[in-house]
């Protein structure tokens, strides 16, 4: 319909909230929507105008084979794919139920369940190559704003790979690990969230997902240090990104 | 159409994934179902074995669009499962907070969701250009529930400071107050769009519709109160599970919740101010005489008025609580962990939010159940969308359809929800 860079939003399963990140960029919504040609966005409009898309947004777990398809046909259509959001980066909090029979876990909710033809839940780079990815539970609309500018622009993003530590220091925090004995999972945990949880007496639980090179075993013993229970420890490591690799080892029973 | 198929794959300007399938045979509806193909998350299955205090935490992430309602009906059931009082301060800004969701909510749906419907266009981004003025204003709006709530919780979506007992952080006097001139001048900005859904143009469909709410006799009732219809329902929200049920059926992922008798209900705006119409605030009463209905109002088209009452309302009664809270002061709130059971409803910006559960001595969920307002409405919608083809049969197929679509919109259906929790399930 124009020469704008054609953007599109998939959801898979969700809550919605990432998407909704678009709509709460009301100060710079209007400005945005001068910049792209949001193509498909079904949570918003009800014209779709088919692929190809410059950028495709994955929003959401793949949870059963109806989605791998459209998944795929997603990937075919984007340029560039890019996750967003706890769920589509690392399985999200559902995929915490990976770890129980899944006959008990259809029965928990449905009585009937063989007409819900679920599979465990995995994150879109199980299935797809993904060229980009925005961790967060919900993703920080400020990363985003900063990932599209980039993209527009042709230069690589600056996605913060560092730990949230780095924030909370640079936010003058005192430690709620070292100091108070909280169980805090920021030493872990990637940043872009200008330590949020901290700030506010929190501990970090974990939903911006793994930072690089994260030392999660040591993180593990300090926890042990502080008298944590086992199946305590097991619940920090398995919560948003419970299907990486260094989570599954800090989260083993 | 006298005889045909109505379907729409992939119902748009709703939150989730939905389908209308509707097959009309000789001038009769011989099929309709709405088809709930979100993928299922199975939250209840894993929240037992987790711990009580990440309930609020993992519970906000079944709904992006109404994480506080989830975080509130949350802390009430574990509140009321551990015999915890909380203090005035409390409640009064765990209702600020619940009302900057219904301020962020209410403006999304009127003017991005369901505008569009109303004026003509396919969404609020080929709306801008037209009704400029509209647009920037609900942006504001929108801005305001969603700065309001991120002072009080941290951020917008999935807000992180509410706790047991209160909140880890508290907004500072000064902060209430600068929200409190803004909310000052988005009060006409409310009462515009009491007047802009008054000239719109609403189909007439009504029936004898059974509506459900909260209520309470001093105030607006939102996270508390007892739970009420217009049918003569009259009980402790915590029995919730003993007057409302739900059925599996085939086509949905979402179960369909009846009165004990078998029929539907509605929840959400429209039945909460045709139940408390008189609990609503001075200027919500005059928005409501703005919007041209009059309430009670038997048509569920009227959601979208009562959404314009429930905006002014909720920011009037904003201004009130800041106005009264002054400094908020660091509470010290203890309590102990306990086995047992309790059970809340609130009223999220859809309608009734029920959550049940029950704990071990170390506060290990053993027993979850969540009820989301779309769930209680899906079943109504039906019954509705039945009534209301049944009536429009005379219409072209195309404009029938888009007037299907614009019936269910108009219940602000959030499918997101509704997928994930439905049934009461003990474990062992």
């Amino acid at each position: 319909m124009s020469g704008l860079p054609k953007v599109a939003i998939f959801k898979f399963a969700s809550c919605s909230g990432c998407q909704l990140e678009f709509l709460n960029l009301e100060p710079v919504l209007l400005d945005l929507l001068g910049m792209v040609d949001i193509a498909h966005f079904v949570m918003a409009r009800s014209a779709v105008s088919p692929g190809p898309y410059d950028i495709g947004f994955v929003e959401g777990s793949i949870v059963n084979a109806e989605d791998v398809g459209r998944l795929k046909e997603a990937r075919a259509e984007s340029k560039l794919l890019v996750a967003i959001g706890a769920c589509a980066t690392h399985g999200g909090l559902q995929a915490i139920s990976n770890w129980l029979p899944m006959r008990e876990v259809e029965n928990s909710v449905y009585p009937n369940p063989v007409q819900t033809h679920p599979l465990k839940s995995f994150p879109v780079s199980e299935y797809v190559k993904v060229d980009a990815a925005l961790s967060g539970c919900p993703i920080n609309k400020y990363e985003l704003v900063e990932f599209i500018k980039s993209a527009l622009l042709g230069v690589t993003p600056r996605i913060r790979p560092h730990s949230v530590c780095v924030e909370c220091k640079l936010a003058e925090n005192v430690c709620l690990l070292v100091s108070e004995g909280k169980p805090c999972l920021g030493p872990v945990i990637r940043a872009g969230c200008s330590a949020l949880c901290p700030s506010r007496a929190t501990p970090c639980t974990g939903c911006h997902g793994p930072s690089s090179d994260c030392n999660v075993e040591s993180l593990r013993n300090t926890f042990v240090g502080l008298g944590l229970h086992q199946s305590d420890i097991t619940r920090h490591f398995r919560k948003y990104a419970a299907l990486d690799a260094e989570f599954q080892k800090g989260g083993r029973t | 159409m006298e005889s045909g198929r109505i379907k729409v794959d992939y119902l748009s300007r709703l939150e989730g994934e939905a389908a209308l399938d509707v097959t009309i045979q000789n001038g009769e509806i011989t099929d309709l179902q709405l088809n709930v193909f979100e993928p299922p998350r199975f939250f209840q299955s894993f929240l037992v074995g987790r711990k009580y205090y990440e309930l609020p935490e993992i519970t906000a992430r079944i709904c992006g669009i109404c994480p506080v309602s989830y975080q509130m009906t949350a802390l009430s059931a574990i509140e009321r499962a551990f015999g915890v009082q909380v203090s005035e301060q409390t409640r009064s800004l765990r209702k600020l907070y619940a009302l900057s969701q219904f301020i962020q909510s209410h403006a999304l749906h009127i003017y991005m969701l369901a505008a569009p419907d109303f004026l003509g266009y396919e969404s609020v981004i080929s709306m801008a250009s037209a009704y400029p003025e509209e647009v920037k204003r609900a942006l504001r709006l929108k801005r305001l529930g969603n700065d309001l709530t991120a002072l009080i919780g941290g951020r917008e979506v999935h807000p992180v400071t509410p706790q047991i007992g209160g909140f880890s952080d508290l907004p500072s006097g000064k902060s209430l107050q600068a929200v409190a001139k803004r909310l000052t001048v988005a009060m006409e900005e409310a009462m515009d769009t009491a007047r802009l859904v008054g000239q719109l143009s609403v189909p007439n469909i009504e029936w004898d519709l059974t509506y459900v709410a909260l209520s309470q006799q001093q105030e607006y009732a939102v996270n508390g109160g007892r739970l009420v219809s217009n049918q003569g329902l009259d009980i402790d929200p915590a029995d919730y599970r003993d007057y409302l049920h739900e059925r599996h059926i085939s086509h949905a992922n979402a179960l369909h919740s009846t009165m004990g008798n078998g029929s539907s209900f509605l929840v959400g705006p429209l039945a909460r101010v045709n139940l408390n119409f008189a609990q609503l605030s001075p200027r919500a009463k005059e928005a409501a005489v703005l919007t041209g209905v009059a309430f009670p109002s038997n048509n569920p088209f009227h959601s979208v008025a009562a959404r314009a009452v429930e905006l002014v309302h909720s920011i009037e009664e904003s201004l009130q609580i800041i106005d009264k809270l002054a400094e908020p002061r660091r509470e010290n709130g203890g309590y102990i962990v306990r086995a047992g059971c309790g059970a809340a409803v609130t009223e999220a910006p859809r309608g009734i939010l029920s959550h049940s559960y029950c704990f071990n001595e170390q506060g290990v969920v053993l027993e979850a159940d969540i009820v989301a307002p779309t769930s209680r409405n899906v079943h109504n919608i039906e019954e509705g969308l039945r009534l209301f083809i049944a009536k429009h049969l005379d219409l072209p197929e195309e404009e029938l359809r888009q007037k299907c679509e614009m019936f269910i919109r108009n219940y602000d259906p959030c499918f997101s929800c509704s997928v994930h929790f439905l049934k009461l399930r003990v474990h062992g």
